[in-house]
């Protein structure tokens, strides 16, 4: 990072700045947030504001016969109660396929899909005109299994073929072929000296962020609409909502309220919609806020999926070929759900090199909850998959997992089944062994026993009795950024002047900050490339370019690559201002410490001498490098930007009488590329790490006949602070030429691994197959499915 | 929806004369869950937070209760039980322990499990086991009734109360010998009951309490698995040799608390999990407090 030589002359000047890019400065909203004083968006308020509330439907597959809202527009303090009917625009809206209907018209697909609208001066009273509108449905016989999906003409449509939106056709959303070397042949099987063959589901997990979907819509005079909201992408909500409301996009102007996390669950609209129809109807600023119940129903949760793998290997553990079917159900919209089903199919086999290859993803359309986004994004799923196969083979082999995987692990250099060329560090097989090296937490000392440390903790079911330690492994691949051709750049604007003689850099972005810590790194960054000690973010919003979406691991490479190249450009009209003024010729000038430095000749000149008065202002876009769709019956080509890998070691204690789990350790190794926030980087695989253990023995959302039977926080459960083991975790900087700063997405790869590795241990730990998550003490005690 | 705010106990009984359907609340733990779910719309609320004797305790002696009895005010939080009454109610100690989270202890109350009744409420079984002299103190302005814990639950979610009572207290006599308490959950902090099991060895008079919770339509107690383990005591002359049970004997136990139980299949758990965890804790339990009460024989030996 420094250019500068330790001379005599440059004493006390330092690259360095502790709060630039590589120290850890602490996040703006910490604080805040622990201390219950950050204003999130459901805390808005506006002067002469209305609230607004959505009927849904109580049932998963349903005809609307009639909708009736005369009472509840009679109720007094309603303002405004509208159907699909009072839509001024476009009736559909959707992320990729505009296939959701903004209210329901004439069908119900979802449990929970909504129909009407209502507007009141209190909550409780839009709550009680709600229930007066009167429908009437026919119930429809639901959609949602497999093979009812995969066979419409028995069990009927979601979409009926002349409505059908999707990529394939029936009730299949999008499908996606990988078939590299000889594909999985009679011939190919043959040169396999063992198979391994296996069966995996994977349940609904939710992102459970804290902060329920919210925002508050202004009318403006222009006609337009202010919308304050929650979300990971500004400029694809005002894309989806302008068309609804029958506005051109710059009349829809959007500003990020602060957001209670997100994990993939704010990609799509939940209320954005619905809130602006009301405001433009009423003229009055509505409110709407979602309950923790509605949450569940509001947005879109992980695809759950079904796995079938079988793996061909060599005596030697050299794998031969790989036969893989992925099923994800994707509810009844489409969502995310065609990108989900690419992931899947091109990082189904994992971090291995596979010589051939068949495989076939696909996502269903169903009367389930749709499914979308969540952080993993369809690497998740198959992770688990291929993990498990992984041990499965190594026991038959009667080798060690770890080093099953290692001989078989892709490094750089390597092609991936889809025939791209990993041209990156991928250390794989460098991570396992050290999350392998690292120390074991010590055995259960159940002569001292706090019944915090062991399975079921203060709710006392053992003094020591039943346990058993179980340790696994596991390690997982995944992409970053969008891929599959799509350009998701990012935009930045940086400017520079001098306030209270000293330089001020304010960054301007359209970057949903949602509590992955973007906006303390772009002011890392701010403070590296222009040597200032003052950086000020400006409020996220749409009079900035599109930052693209806050997820896919790509937030700090794309946007903070705009950050880095606005920053830059920014330097260099500065550095042009001092050669025409000043004449220079120096070739390695630098900005730090406030000044303009030279290599070689020292501090030059104060920057805020520099600017004056003047004030320089630019806005840079970052691309990354292009990439192109799969095709469509091989799956060949260059489709991901950039690949990311995490290992995990899991130690747990298993109750086996009593199926209870409590996970002793959970360690991680990453490859990062270059951590500019270190410390953000350690509580991102943390945080990853710990949404995987979720999912590995808890998180599931039930869903009986199309009916969501658990939301709730008291039935839906996430991982306490009891559940939450000591996570030691080894950062790689291995270094990414392609990224900026040579660094590499961080979210998403920790939540891949983590539950294998947890389900490993537990496998060890019991002896039991356990091809379902999570894991529920039912599956350990042999007492229900 | 009208909130009532009386100052004393005897204007919260005129208020519950008045308005029978007056939902009380107290800590509203479970109260404010029912309302924000939109579950539960009562008329009006009775907010039990100013009557200060509510959440005091006191010892002493009562008539038709044998020995030293803790009157425990019925919105004394999880958490001062935990604290302050450890030695004297031990089983309603661990599970009050066991309650939600440290928030959730610092505000629930027995006295809210008992008025909400649900089979789920973590207080119930330990107040079960405690013993059959475990009296709800119930008041009107028509008077006082106590009613006895086996008399209380009725149904799912319902008790005896009368619709112009409130719970006053709990009187729960001093712990004679060795109590438990084991919940699951699928978690390991913070979760509902899957299925809950309490104990007591009561060697005063030589039997023992059991109280089975969220696996039947209300709290109830392990009849024959109480009789069964007080026969088997007595006739081995196992009180006061403090010799082993054995495994034949704790198994039976087990057998007989799974099959005290009505569990239901829900999104918490299935029934033929919740028996067989019911039959593990069973064992577990009997065998915690048989040790304890055997080493607490041999150290006054």
């Amino acid at each position: 990072m420094s250019t500068i030589r330790t001379e005599k002359n440059l004493q006390g000047i330092t690259t360095a700045h502790p709060d630039g890019i590589g120290g850890s400065p602490l996040r703006p909203d910490g604080i805040l947030k622990v201390k219950g004083e950050f204003a999130y968006s459901s805390d808005m308020w506006h002067e002469d504001m209305l609230w607004g509330m959505a009927l849904r439907s109580p049932h998963a597959h349903a005809r609307i016969l009639s909708v009736d809202v005369s009472e509840a527009v009679k109720h007094p303090g309603v303002q405004a109660v509208m159907t699909h009917d009072d839509i001024p625009g476009s009736k559909f809206y959707g992320l990729e396929i505009k296939d959701q209907p903004a209210l329901a018209m004439g069908k119900i697909r979802y449990h929970g899909e909504a129909i009407a609208i209502v507007a009141a001066d209190h909550p409780e009273t839009a709550r009680r005109a709600l229930a007066k509108i009167k429908v009437e449905y026919e119930i429809l016989p639901t959609i949602t299994t497999e093979e009812q999906c995969l066979d419409p003409e028995t069990y009927g449509y979601v979409h009926e073929p002349a409505e059908y939106k999707g990529h394939a056709s029936g009730n299949v959303v999008h499908s996606q072929k990988v078939i590299s070397g000889k594909g999985v042949t009679d011939e190919v099987r043959a040169m396999a000296d063992v198979v391994i063959k296996g069966d995996y589901v994977v349940g609904m997990q939710d992102q459970a962020f804290l902060g329920p979907e919210s925002g508050l819509a202004v009318p403006a005079e222009d006609g337009g609409v202010d919308l304050y909201i929650a979300t990971q992408w500004l400029h694809v909500d005002r894309e989806q909502i302008a068309p609804v409301l029958g506005l051109p996009e710059n009349k829809v102007r959007l500003t990020l309220a602060g957001v209670g996390g997100a994990f993939g669950g704010r990609e799509d609209l939940s209320m954005q919609i619905h809130a602006c129809l009301l405001a433009q109807r009423t003229g009055k600023p509505v409110k709407i806020v979602y309950s923790r119940e509605e949450s569940f129903f509001g947005h879109v949760h992980r695809h759950p999926a079904k796995l079938t793998y079988e793996h061909g290997a060599t005596r030697d553990g050299k794998l031969v070929y790989c036969d893989a079917r992925i099923v994800l159900d994707g509810g009844a919209y489409a969502s995310a759900s065609p990108a989900v089903v690419g992931n899947a199919a091109s990082l189904g086999m994992g971090p291995y090199e596979v010589p051939n290859v068949n495989m076939l993803a696909v996502a269903l359309y169903s009367n389930n909850p749709s499914c979308g986004a969540m952080r993993g994004f369809g690497a998740v799923q198959a992770c688990f998959a291929y993990e498990a196969q992984m041990d499965k083979l190594a026991a038959e082999l009667g080798m060690d997992p770890v080093e099953l995987r290692q001989i078989n692990a892709v490094e750089q250099g390597s092609i991936m089944p889809t025939g791209q060329e990993i041209d990156a560090p991928a250390p794989v097989a460098d991570l396992l062994r050290r999350v392998k090296a690292l120390p074991l937490p010590p055995a259960l000392d159940t002569t001292h026993l706090d019944v915090r440390d062991i399975p079921g903790a203060l709710s006392n079911t053992s003094h020591g009795e039943g346990i058993v330690r179980g340790v696994g492994y596991a390690v997982g691949i995944k992409n970053v950024g969008f891929s599959e051709g799509f350009d998701d750049y990012s935009t930045a604007r940086v400017r520079l002047e001098v306030i209270g003689g000293e330089p001020v850099a304010m960054v301007h972005t359209a970057m949903a900050e949602v509590g992955q810590g973007g906006v303390t790194v772009h002011g890392q960054i701010a403070r590296t490339e222009l040597g200032v000690e003052q950086v000020t973010i400006h409020p996220a919003n749409t009079e900035v370019g599109s930052a693209g979406s806050t997820s896919a691991s790509r937030q700090t490479y794309m946007t903070g690559g705009a950050v880095k190249l606005a920053c830059e450009a920014v330097r260099n009209e500065l550095v042009a201002l001092g050669r025409k003024r000043y004449g220079w010729t120096y070739n390695d000038l630098s900005l730090v410490g406030g000044k303009v430095v030279s290599a070689s000749a020292g501090a030059l000149v104060p920057i805020a001498d520099l600017l004056g008065d003047s004030a320089i202002d630019l806005t840079r876009e970052h691309h990354h490098r292009p990439t192109v769709p799969f095709d469509k019956e091989t799956g060949q080509g260059f489709g991901h930007v950039q690949y990311t890998f995490c290992a995990h070691r899991a130690v747990v204690d298993v109750d086996v009488e009593l199926g209870l789990v409590k996970v002793v350790e959970l360690a991680a190794a990453q490859d990062v590329g270059k951590a500019l926030n270190p410390l953000s980087v350690v509580g991102q695989i943390q945080g990853g790490s710990t949404q995987g253990l979720g999912l590995a023995v808890m998180e599931e959302i039930v869903v009986k006949d199309g009916k969501v039977r658990n939301p709730s926080f008291t039935d839906y459960l996430i991982p306490t602070i009891l559940d939450t083991p000591p996570m030691p975790v080894e950062v790689l900087e291995l270094a990414d030429e392609h990224a900026p700063y040579g660094l590499r997405g961080v979210g998403e790869a920790p939540t891949l691994s983590s539950t294998p590795a947890v389900v490993a241990a537990i496998r060890q730990a019991t002896g039991l197959a356990l091809n379902r998550v999570p894991v529920r003490p039912e599956h350990l005690t042999g007492t229900g499915e | 929806m009208e909130f009532l705010r009386p100052a004393t106990w005897d204007e919260a009984l005129a208020a519950k004369a008045e308005h029978p359907s007056a939902l009380p609340i107290s800590g509203g733990t479970d109260v404010m869950v029912e309302l924000n779910f939109d579950r539960h719309r009562p008329s009006a609320l009775l907010d039990l937070n100013r009557i200060s004797e509510l959440t005091a305790w006191e010892s002493g002696r009562y008539e038709g209760q044998e020995g030293e009895v803790i009157r425990l005010g019925a919105a004394v939080p999880y958490a001062r039980i935990t604290r302050e009454l450890s030695t004297e109610l031990p089983g309603l100690s661990l599970a009050g322990n066991t309650v939600g989270s440290p928030q959730i202890r610092n505000r629930g109350s027995v006295g809210g499990n008992l008025g909400g009744a649900s089979p789920a409420g973590d207080a119930h079984p330990a107040l079960l086991a405690a013993g059959r002299d475990v009296l709800v103190e119930a008041e009107s302005v028509r008077g006082t009734r106590l009613i006895p814990i086996d008399e209380f639950y009725v149904g799912v979610k319902r008790n005896s109360l009368e619709p112009d009572e409130l719970i006053r207290a709990v009187r729960i006599p001093v712990a004679d010998g060795p109590q438990q308490f084991s919940k699951i959950g699928t978690r390991n902090a913070m979760v509902i009951a899957v299925c809950a099991f309490g104990i007591a060895l009561h060697p005063k008079n030589g039997t023992v309490g059991t109280g089975i919770g969220s696996a039947a339509p209300t709290p109830r107690r392990a009849v024959d698995a109480e009789e069964f383990i007080g026969g088997e005591l007595a006739e081995r002359g196992l009180w006061q040799s403090g010799g082993l049970i054995g495994p034949a004997a704790i198994q039976r136990f087990g057998e007989l608390v799974a099959a005290a139980a009505s569990p239901i299949d829900d999104v918490r758990g299935t029934a033929a999990y919740r028996r067989h965890a019911l039959a593990v804790m069973a064992r577990r339990t009997l065998t915690w407090t048989w040790n304890e009460y055997t080493q607490s024989l041999r150290s006054a030996a």
